[in-house]
């Protein structure tokens, strides 16, 4: 599905690899998710894939496509929540959802309706024509993530999509993003949380200093690992316990 | 297409959920034409019906000085206050507390009188008219009729000055050189040898407009140059919802989503483009109908409306090109906010808003030529001035609409380039 071939990012600026000679392959239907220390380089593969950023070098293709050569298909293939909420603060949930949607091509009916399913599905409806800029943190993640996944994306990538948010909206996703799983969707995920991902991930990566250390189904690492009880022991074994502060 | 009235609607929503912002778009300007065509009114009338204080030393006290004294009292202008010391008018003008002093020296009719005389016989005995009298020729001295300005006076004012005074001069100069001749010809003062009625006059002719005459008033000069500075503000607000766009992480979704950058510019240019249009309805509005009300001219704009709207479509794209093509380039609102407002008043100055543009030095006239606000506003002053027609002002919306086409192709490329992939 995903195939990232010998992939490398150097910012301007800088001296060092945000993501150096990364290999990968993610297969179709998983639930990928990229853990590391602040800096890693987890935000910084999802920008690359998501074409946000330029490559340094190296060549990545998604279900066979690639953005030199397939720009359009490629980005109606993919979803992408952002760490940040993209939204419009003064617009209501509805009048994002359906200028997002129709982005993607979707208009009329088809799209209210996908919209309305989704906005149930995440215990939103009754806010659909309120302001964004008056929504928890919790309700901004939720429609963040609505507004990435109207087009049933083949492949869906999330950037912390649960950082802030109260445990009752983090399950609602969670189990939502589940859900789009078993219907198809490929999910690729970076995140802090390690016992979500423990629990939602079907393969993991650790990643640090922009390259993989480990990957593999979080039962297997655990296994692999002495005295590992649970993901974040594998984690901080293998990254340590140094502080990864950076500016 | 569906993509692009989706982007125009959107912005729609932005703009009107900013009622603030939007009321600003639309009242400041309004507020400004009112107030800049007020002020240049009531100076204009200040000029004609309130008299400006002068002072004047008279070291003369003879004919010149009195006739002097007689054309500033007619020309309505003045208020001549007499005193008696040089250094005193000099320094109350120095100090501000009056915009002019005239200086008026010494012997002054006395000298002209008998320097005039002096050439006259001279002239006249070269006919044989009169006998030549065998005595030197007395040596004058030039006299210098001494100006003080305020230094904070306008450089306009002090040249309108100066030349009502050598006017003034000129007209006594020959008026003695005609009194001279008469007394030399003949010994009856009340015989009309010379006519000194000025023989050559002007008269200003008018453009017409269907055997209507187009008389230009301080209206019609000013709504077409101030809405046009009007307009070209809206690349504040533009710059800064792109801005905005990319601050708060709309524009990080919208480049992995499949729509180009054109699309999403094209949204922004109907909708801003449909605000340039209702300010400049507005405007309209407050000339034809506010202005009477007020005291002011009204805006003629009979007959004229199509052409208005061609150009005030025209003038919006340019606009919103360099507002595209700002907002682009900069990063965050502190950058483009200062820099929109402040280009503006440059392009406004370079377009000749403020001063016209054939009294600026050379190079800033060639300057000028490639300001689009000085396409818009030849092609308003065309349709509301010249009575222009549709050919007539082609060349300068054409340069108007290649200005958007250019910058907001700038617009794209750096767009791309800047996150090619």
């Amino acid at each position: 599905m995903i195939e990232i071939k010998q992939l490398s990012k150097k910012y301007k600026g800088t001296d060092y690899f945000s993501v150096s000679n990364l290999d990968l392959y993610i297969s179709k239907k998983e639930i990928f998710g990229l853990l590391g220390p602040n800096g890693a380089g987890k935000t910084t593969i999802i920008s690359l894939l998501c074409s946000l950023i330029k490559p340094t070098s190296g060549s990545f293709s998604i279900d066979g496509l690639t953005y030199k050569k397939n720009n359009k298909q490629l980005k109606q293939l993919i979803g992408i929540v952002p760490q940040e909420y993209a939204l419009y603060p003064t617009l209501t949930a509805f009048e994002n959802l359906m200028y997002f949607g129709s982005m993607y091509g979707l208009k009329g009916n088809e799209l209210k309706l996908k919209i309305n399913s989704a906005l149930q599905n995440l215990g939103l409806t009754q806010f659909s024509n309120k302001k964004i800029e008056t929504f928890s943190g919790g309700m901004k993640r939720r429609i963040n993530l609505i507004a990435s996944i109207l087009h049933d994306p083949k492949v869906l990538f999330l950037d912390e999509p649960s950082v802030g948010v109260d445990v009752q909206s983090k399950n609602v996703i969670i189990n939502y993003l589940k859900e789009l799983n078993e219907k198809g969707t490929t999910i690729i995920y970076t995140s802090h949380h390690l016992n979500e991902a423990e629990s939602f991930c079907t393969k993991v990566a650790i990643i640090d200093h922009g390259k993989i250390i480990t990957q593999g189904t979080p039962k297997d690492l655990i296994n692999n690992q002495k005295n590992a009880n649970n993901l974040e022991d594998v984690f901080l074994a293998l990254t340590g316990i140094a502080l990864r502060d950076h500016a | 297409m569906h993509k692009l009235l989706a982007s125009a609607y959107k912005e729609f929503l932005l703009l009107t959920r900013d009622i603030g912002g939007i009321s600003i778009l639309f009242i400041m300007p309004l507020v400004l034409i009112v107030t800049i065509t007020l002020i240049q009114d009531s100076s204009f009338q200040s000029v004609t019906e309130t008299k400006i204080p002068i002072l004047l030393v008279d070291n003369d006290n003879g004919s010149v000085s009195e006739t002097i004294l007689k054309g500033l009292d007619d020309s309505n202008i003045f208020e001549v206050i007499k005193i008696e010391n040089e250094e005193d008018a000099q320094n109350l003008v120095f100090k501000g507390a009056n915009q002019l002093a005239i200086i008026i020296p010494k012997d002054l009719s006395s000298d002209l009188e008998k320097k005039i005389n002096q050439n006259v016989e001279g002239i006249l005995s070269k006919f044989g008219i009169d006998e030549e009298k065998n005595q030197q020729k007395e040596i004058f001295i030039a006299k210098e009729v001494k100006l003080y300005f305020d230094p904070a006076t306008q450089f306009a004012f002090k040249n309108s000055v100066k030349n009502e005074i050598d006017k003034m001069i000129s007209k006594i100069e020959t008026q003695s050189i005609y009194n001279a001749f008469q007394k030399q010809i003949t010994d009856d003062p009340t015989e009309v040898i010379f006519e000194t009625e000025n023989f050559i006059s002007f008269k200003e002719i008018l453009p017409k407009n269907d055997d209507e005459i187009i008389i230009p008033n301080s209206v019609q000069h000013n709504v077409p140059a101030w809405t046009l500075f009007a307009i070209f503000f809206i690349i504040v607000p533009l710059s800064i919802n792109i801005v905005k766009e990319k601050s708060q992480g709309t524009f990080v979704r919208l480049r992995t989503n499949p729509v180009s950058y054109l699309t999403v510019l094209g949204g922004k240019t109907v909708v801003y483009l449909g605000v340039c249009l209702i300010q400049f309805i507005l405007m309209l509005l407050i000339g034809v109908y506010l202005f009477p009300a007020i005291g002011l001219p009204t805006l003629n704009v009979s007959g004229k409306l199509p052409l208005l709207f061609i150009v005030a479509f025209f003038a919006g794209l340019a606009a919103i090109g360099l507002g595209l093509l700002l907002g682009t380039l900069a990063k965050t609102p502190e950058q483009s906010a200062p820099f929109g407002a402040t280009f503006v008043v440059i392009l406004a100055a370079l377009g000749g808003v403020w001063v016209p543009v054939f009294v600026m030095p050379q190079f800033m006239q060639t300057l000028s030529n490639i300001s689009p606000m000085n396409w818009g506003l030849n092609a308003f002053y065309d349709v509301f001035l010249r009575n222009s027609s549709l050919i007539e002002i082609v060349p300068e919306i054409t340069l108007l609409f290649l200005f958007f086409i250019v910058t907001t192709l700038i617009a794209i490329v750096y767009n791309e380039k800047k996150n090619a992939v």
